[in-house]
C-alpha cells in the first residue's frame, strides 16, 4: 500500500522546505501590535490616508481609556470595536503602555489649504477660547504646547485635520463619549458651525514639538472636572 | 349555501387555532399557587453561576459596556431586533418577582413571568433540553445578583413577527419543549457531552442553520453549519471534515482551543471567539473532555469533490502580488504560517487550512475585511491577532487574496468574485 504513504510524505516534505524557508517572527508586543499599524501608520506614527490618528507617544492613560471605550461602546468605530472586542484590560494596558512610550520624530505638518481668518480663528479658540461663552481654550487641558498631559489628556498636535473634525462631530451625535462627566462632549456641543473645523484646521498645521512627550502636569487647575482625568 | 362556506370556514379556523393552542401548551404543568421568589442554597448558586457560563448568558443579556445580566442588548435579526431582557433581580424591570417555577416555564417552555410567548432568540428550543435541577440552580446564582433597574426595551420586530399569534404559531411549527434524554447505547460522558452541547451550550444555535422562518432544523439537533443571519459570519458544520468537524483531532486539542481560543489546528475569530472568552474557558476540565468526546463521534461527511472552476490568472496574479506584500510577512511565503524561534505558533497556516477553502468563504472575507485578535483568555492572555484591510484594500484586491489563497498549496476552491466581498463584508457588529 504504497499509495496511502504518498500523503504523509507530502505533508513531512512541505513542512521540511517550510521551515527551511520561514524565517521565525518574534514573539514579541511589537509584533502583537502590528495588527494595530496597518492603519495607524508604522509604529502607530499615523498613516498617510490623512484619517488615523497617530497613537505614538500619547499619554498611556488616554490610549487605555480609548481601548476600554471602543470596547465597551462608548465609542463606535467599527474597526476598532471589532479589534479589541475580545481583549482583557490587563493586554489593553500593555498595549497603551507600549506605544505610549515611543517618542518619535514627526515630518512638518501639510501647508494647510484654508483662508488666513479661519486658521486666526482657530488659533484664537484653541490658544484663548471664548471667555465670554465660557469656552475652554484647548490649551487650559492639553498643556501649553499642545502636547498633552499625562496621564490622560492626548495631545492635539499630529493629526489630520479630519480626524479632528470628525472627534468633535462624534462628541455631539453621541458616537463618541468618555466617562462622565464627559467634558469634551460639553465643549463639542458648545462650538458654534464652523468653529470645530476652524480649531482642527489651525490645529492640524501646527508641527510636533521635539520631544513630543505629554506635559507631567498642568500649570493651573482644569477648567472643568472630566471623568476621564484622574481627580 | 355562501352561510355554509362561511360556517365551514369559521369551523376551520377554530380548529386551527384550538390546535396551535394546544400545541402551545401541552405539557406544561402551571405555576403552583404558592409560588414565589426563594433564594437559592450556596451549592446552587454556585452551581447555576457555573451554567450561566456554560450558557452564556451573559454575552446577550448584557449590553456593551453595561451592567451584567442587566439586559439591554439587541439581537438583530431578519424579522427586527429582538432585545435581551434584565436578569438581574430587580423587582421592577428584572426577575424579582418570578419564582423557580416561572424561570422554569421561561427556560424550558419558551414562556415569560405574565404569561406571554417568548422569541426563540432567546435559545429555549435548545435550552428546554436543560433539566429542572440545573434550571433552579441558574434561577438561584441570578437572583444572586445584584438587582439592576433597568427597564427592558421594547422589540422593533417588523409585522406580523411582531405578534404573539405570528409567535405561537412559529412554535406550533417548530418548537419542542422537552428535557434532553441520555442515550442508552452512549457512555455517560458522551451523553454529558451531548447534554451541554444541545442544552444550555446551544451550539445548534448557530452551527445549525436556520430556515427562512428562523427555526433550525432536525427539531434543533442539526450542526450541519449555517450563516449567521446579520452578522455574516458563516458557523461551520461540525459534521464536515472540510469544515469544523474535528473527528480527527485529539481530545486534548479540542478542550485546548475551547479554553483558549487557539489549538494546533484552529483558532476562534469573530463569534466563536466571543463563546471561548465568556463562555467555555470556564468549563471544567470534566466537562469540556466530554463535549470533545461527543463532537469527535458526530458523524462526518467526507471533503466535497473538488468541481471548482480554475481562478481568472489576472485575478489570482493580483491575488498573488497582494499576498506578497500585505501577508505573508507573517503567514509565509508558501502559506506555512508565523512561528516564534521557539516554535510557538504566532499567524496560523493558511495552507491546507479550512477556513481559506470552506464553502461559503465568508469567514475568509471577513476576517482579511475586518481582522481581529483571538480571545484573550487565562490560557492565551496575550494573542495576536489580525489587522483589518478593509480600509487599506478594496473589494477587488481582497478577492483577488482570497482567490490566490483558495488555489493555492494544494488547495482548489472556487474563484471568489468581487461581489461575494461586498456580500459578506457587511453585518452587524453587535
Amino acid at each position: 500500500m504504497p499509495s496511502s504513504f504518498a500523503p504523509l510524505g507530502v505533508a513531512i516534505l512541505l513542512s521540511a522546505l517550510a521551515g527551511a524557508h520561514a524565517a521565525p517572527l518574534p514573539d514579541t508586543l511589537a509584533q502583537r501590535v502590528s495588527a494595530c499599524t496597518v492603519c495607524h501608520g508604522k509604529e502607530g506614527r499615523a498613516a498617510p490616508d490623512g484619517y488615523h490618528p497617530r497613537i505614538a507617544g500619547k499619554p498611556a492613560g488616554y490610549l487605555y481609556n480609548q481601548l476600554v471605550n471602543f470596547r465597551d461602546g462608548r465609542r463606535r468605530y467599527g474597526p476598532m470595536v471589532y479589534l479589541v472586542d475580545h481583549l482583557g484590560d490587563d493586554y489593553l494596558r500593555e498595549i497603551a503602555d507600549y506605544f505610549a512610550a515611543l517618542d518619535l520624530p514627526y515630518p512638518p505638518p501639510p501647508v494647510p489649504n484654508a483662508p488666513a481668518a479661519l486658521l486666526r480663528q482657530g488659533e484664537a479658540l484653541a490658544t484663548q477660547g471664548d471667555p465670554a461663552r465660557r469656552l475652554p481654550a484647548c490649551t487650559a487641558c492639553h498643556g501649553t504646547a499642545l502636547t498633552g498631559v499625562a496621564p490622560a489628556v492626548p495631545g492635539l498636535l499630529g493629526l489630520p485635520a479630519d480626524y479632528l473634525k470628525g472627534q468633535l462631530g462624534a462628541w455631539t451625535n453621541g458616537q463618541r463619549r468618555a466617562h462622565a462627566p464627559d467634558c469634551m462632549a460639553d465643549v463639542a456641543n458648545a462650538l458654534r458651525p464652523g468653529e470645530a473645523a476652524a480649531v482642527a484646521t489651525w490645529l492640524a498645521s501646527r508641527p510636533v514639538p521635539q520631544p513630543s512627550r505629554a506635559a507631567a502636569a498642568l500649570p493651573e487647575a482644569p477648567p472643568q472636572r472630566c471623568g476621564s482625568m484622574p481627580p | 349555501m355562501i352561510r355554509r362556506w362561511v360556517l365551514l370556514a369559521l369551523a376551520l379556523l377554530a380548529f386551527f387555532a384550538a390546535a396551535v393552542l394546544w400545541l402551545n401548551l401541552r405539557g406544561e404543568e402551571g405555576i403552583p399557587a404558592d409560588a414565589r421568589p426563594i433564594a437559592g442554597t450556596p451549592a446552587q448558586i454556585e452551581r447555576g453561576a457555573y451554567l450561566a457560563r456554560a450558557g452564556n448568558c451573559v454575552t446577550c443579556h448584557t449590553q456593551r459596556g453595561g451592567a451584567p445580566y442587566a439586559g439591554g442588548r439587541g439581537l438583530a435579526t431578519p424579522f427586527g431586533t429582538v432585545y435581551a431582557s434584565n436578569l438581574t433581580p430587580d423587582d421592577e424591570t428584572g426577575l424579582g418577582r418570578w419564582s423557580p417555577a416561572h424561570f422554569w416555564r421561561a427556560l424550558h417552555h419558551g414562556r415569560s413571568y405574565d404569561g406571554r410567548l417568548l422569541y426563540p432568540a432567546f435559545p429555549y428550543p435548545d435550552m428546554t433540553r436543560a433539566t429542572r435541577a440545573d434550571s433552579d440552580a441558574l434561577y438561584a446564582y441570578l437572583r444572586s445578583l445584584p438587582a439592576v433597574r433597568q427597564a427592558n426595551l421594547p422589540h422593533a420586530l417588523q409585522f406580523p413577527y411582531s405578534t404573539q399569534a405570528a409567535l405561537a404559531v412559529w412554535r406550533a411549527l417548530f418548537f419542542r419543549a422537552g428535557v434532553y434524554e441520555p442515550e442508552p447505547g452512549q457512555s455517560a460522558q458522551w451523553n454529558r457531552g451531548a447534554y451541554l452541547v444541545r442544552g444550555l451550550g446551544h451550539c445548534g444555535a448557530c452551527h445549525g442553520g436556520r430556515n427562512f422562518l428562523g427555526a433550525t432544523p432536525q427539531g434543533g439537533l442539526s450542526l450541519g453549519g449555517g450563516l449567521i443571519p446579520m452578522r455574516n459570519w458563516y458557523a461551520p458544520s461540525l459534521n464536515a471534515v472540510d469544515q469544523a468537524g474535528v473527528a480527527d483531532w485529539s481530545v486534548e486539542e479540542i478542550v485546548a482551543l475551547l479554553r483558549t481560543g487557539i489549538a494546533p489546528r484552529g483558532s476562534t475569530l469573530g463569534p466563536m471567539a466571543d463563546v471561548v472568552l465568556r463562555s467555555t474557558q470556564y468549563l471544567n476540565d470534566a466537562d469540556l473532555r466530554a463535549i470533545a468526546l461527543f463532537l469527535k463521534t458526530l458523524p462526518q461527511e467526507g471533503p466535497r469533490e473538488a468541481s471548482a472552476k480554475p481562478p481568472d490568472p489576472a485575478q489570482r496574479r493580483l491575488g498573488a502580488l497582494r499576498y506578497e506584500k500585505h501577508c505573508a510577512g507573517c503567514h509565509g511565503e508558501n502559506g506555512e504560517g508565523g512561528r516564534s524561534a521557539a516554535g510557538r505558533l504566532l499567524y496560523p497556516a493558511l495552507a491546507r487550512n479550512r477556513t481559506v477553502t470552506m464553502e461559503p468563504p465568508a469567514n475568509l472575507v471577513r476576517v482579511i475585511v475586518h481582522g481581529g485578535f483571538l480571545p484573550a483568555t487565562e490560557g492565551n492572555p496575550r494573542p495576536f491577532g489580525m489587522p483589518p484591510f478593509a480600509q487599506t484594500l478594496d473589494d477587488t484586491e481582497i478577492a483577488a487574496i482570497a482567490t490566490f489563497l483558495r488555489s493555492s498549496w494544494g488547495a482548489a476552491a472556487s474563484p471568489v468574485p468581487a461581489q461575494e466581498v461586498a456580500r459578506f463584508r457587511g453585518g452587524v457588529a453587535d
